[in-house]
């Protein structure tokens, strides 16, 4: 980014196109988000004055059950949106990219990344309809099947069974997100030079040689990428736990930004909803910050 | 062989990820007594549209498509002018501090909108926003375009210098050289940001769940959302409300799937 001797010289007069954008994102991004903060130091049932009790929030949080509960659900959720749709999402791509690609046509790949991807472009909100509609116990599509090919016994209250019902979030998330990664690696796998193929070829490298010594490492970018959107998406999954599950059976299922959504709007406990949310902020923010440093070594 | 077999396996799995919107659109033509005697598995006879329209009706979902193509819409044209104004100062323009800048549009972007909604909602209420689509479409507005500022700064970046140059001879002040040069030049990148920007807010639901609280008000998948949140609804019904949920959202996709495809390319590789 060198500026030197540039030849636009009024460089100050550039400004006035920042002050909409800036005072927007000062009216709507930062000054809530810097209210959120304040907030969680106070207790306030949304209505009156707030009353200020320092870091009690963050205290009673300490000792939450429910909150510790539901970070460790967040991290199964980052393992079906992230880990697992990344490795998937890893060997889909090259199977279409080098197989069905190559040998079939680049037609017939486009066509079926299109139907995996698909799935991505559901309102997730809608994808949770879809789901909770298959699922259900009576007369859902799932359990109907299973009992038609006579294996009654693996019907199950898929949403509605404590021990199952995180499990079963979890395959709809994975479902939900699969296509992402398929598509960036897919198109990653396009960007690399194809005489990196050929020279392990010549060299007598399997394909699952080729694949982890070339296409991997060559289309590491895209895998930072999808790992860090991912997980940040994990982290902040909220309408498919609301349409799913509302946090239960038995808070089985709850999150996070769940549990925030809960203290801000039924249970009225603004501060704690508030310190809950700056929580998981702080860790969402760290959480990139680590991915980008590493990525940026990775580079070098 | 093993070219065959991974074929069919991918066209296995394919398939496998379409199961669920068949299921769907099958059950949404049924009759409640086809599919009380049937179950959901059973083809229907025919194609009953009763229970799409009675859902249609009883959610007045005409208007809730409309309600969601006027936010969507109005924030996917909002939100590429800001950040068209913000790139081109940040890009082109490269105002001090400009790193700094990008890296606040960066954080923007990143919060959850769990640490924004109370403050929000107060807001709202406030100025007398709450339970308007206008509320929905600024904040949209600005969470679409801190993504857009930071793309489009990248894109702009290596804008050709000659060519702002030249417009500066010929005696264009800024605001000719943005809308007569930049902007026609970067119209591939701004059609994608656009149908991004749109699709995105189309699928929204946090925050518009919070914040329309009135039916009039309310876009497609928080009526939908909320509906189910309910459980009022039978079978039937419920694969109808599914379906007209997943229409919207397959139109767009074959519409855009080209901008869309280069699209995802151009946000993961810098």
């Amino acid at each position: 980014m060198s500026v030197v001797r540039s030849p636009i010289r009024d460089r100050g007069s550039y400004l006035w196109f920042l002050v909409p954008g800036g005072l927007l994102l000062l009216a709507v991004i930062l000054v809530p988000f810097g209210m959120n903060v304040g907030i969680s130091f106070t207790e306030w049932s949304g209505a009156g004055a707030p009353e200020w009790i320092g870091l009690d929030n963050y205290v009673r949080l300490m000792s939450d059950a429910t909150f510790w509960a539901s970070f460790r659900h967040n991290v199964g959720l980052v393992v079906a949106m992230a880990v697992l749709p990344t490795l998937a999402g890893l060997v889909i791509a090259a199977a279409l990219f080098d197989f069905v690609g190559k040998h079939f046509g680049s037609r017939h790949a486009a066509v079926l990344r299109a139907c995996i991807y698909l799935p991505q472009v559901l309102p997730i909100a809608v994808a949770g309809i879809v789901w909770s509609w298959i699922l259900a116990p009576q007369g859902g599509a799932l359990n109907e099947v299973l009992r038609a090919v006579g294996l009654d016994s693996l019907a199950q209250n898929w949403l509605g069974d404590p021990d199952l019902a995180l499990w079963t979030v979890m395959g709809v998330m994975l479902w939900v997100q699969v296509g992402y990664p398929v598509v960036i690696f897919m198109a990653g796998m396009q960007r690399v030079d194809p005489s990196l193929h050929e020279a392990a070829e010549l060299d007598g490298a399997s394909w699952w040689g080729r694949f982890w010594h070339v296409t991997v490492p060559q289309i590491r970018p895209e895998i930072f990428v999808v790992l860090l959107t991912c997980t940040i998406a994990a982290l902040k999954v909220f309408a498919p736990i609301y349409v799913l599950t509302r946090g239960g059976p038995g808070g089985s299922t709850n999150v996070p930004s769940y549990y925030s959504f809960q203290n801000f709007f039924e249970k009225t406990q603004v501060g704690y909803g508030a310190a809950i949310a700056t929580v998981l902020t702080v860790l969402i923010l760290v959480l990139a910050t680590v991915f980008l440093r590493v990525q940026n070594r990775g580079e070098r | 062989m093993r070219r065959h077999a991974v074929l069919w396996s991918m066209i296995l799995l394919a398939a496998a990820m379409l199961v669920p919107f068949v299921i769907v659109a099958l059950n949404a033509v049924k009759t409640p007594v086809e599919y009380s005697t049937g179950g959901p598995l059973d083809l229907p006879d025919g194609v009953s549209l009763d229970g799409i329209i009675a859902f249609w009706e009883r959610v007045d979902f005409g208007e809730k498509l409309w309600n969601s193509v006027v936010i969507s819409g109005s924030v996917a044209v909002l939100a590429v002018v800001v950040s068209v104004f913000n790139a081109y100062a940040l890009g082109i323009g490269r105002v001090r501090g400009r790193l700094w800048i990008l890296v606040v549009f960066l954080i923007a972007n990143t919060l959850p909108q769990e640490a924004l909604v109370y403050p929000l909602y107060f807001l709202a209420n406030e100025v007398g926003l709450y339970d308007t689509k206008l509320a929905v479409i600024i904040i949209f507005t600005v969470i679409q375009a801190a993504f857009g500022t930071y793309l489009l700064t990248s894109t702009l970046g290596g804008f050709p210098r000659e060519l702002l140059e030249a417009a500066r001879i010929d005696g264009a002040n800024k605001w000719q050289t943005l809308v007569r040069i930049v902007v026609p030049i970067s119209r591939p990148t701004l059609g994608v940001l656009f149908v991004f920007f749109f699709i995105w807010t189309w699928n929204e639901f946090f925050l518009p769940l919070v914040l329309l609280i009135s039916n009039e008000n309310q876009t497609v998948p928080v009526a939908l959302g909320v509906l189910q949140g309910q459980r009022m609804m039978d079978a039937t019904m419920t694969s109808a409300s599914a379906l007209l949920g997943v229409i919207p959202a397959i139109v767009f996709f074959l519409i855009f799937q080209r901008a869309l495809t280069r699209g995802i390319t151009a946000g993961a590789v810098k």
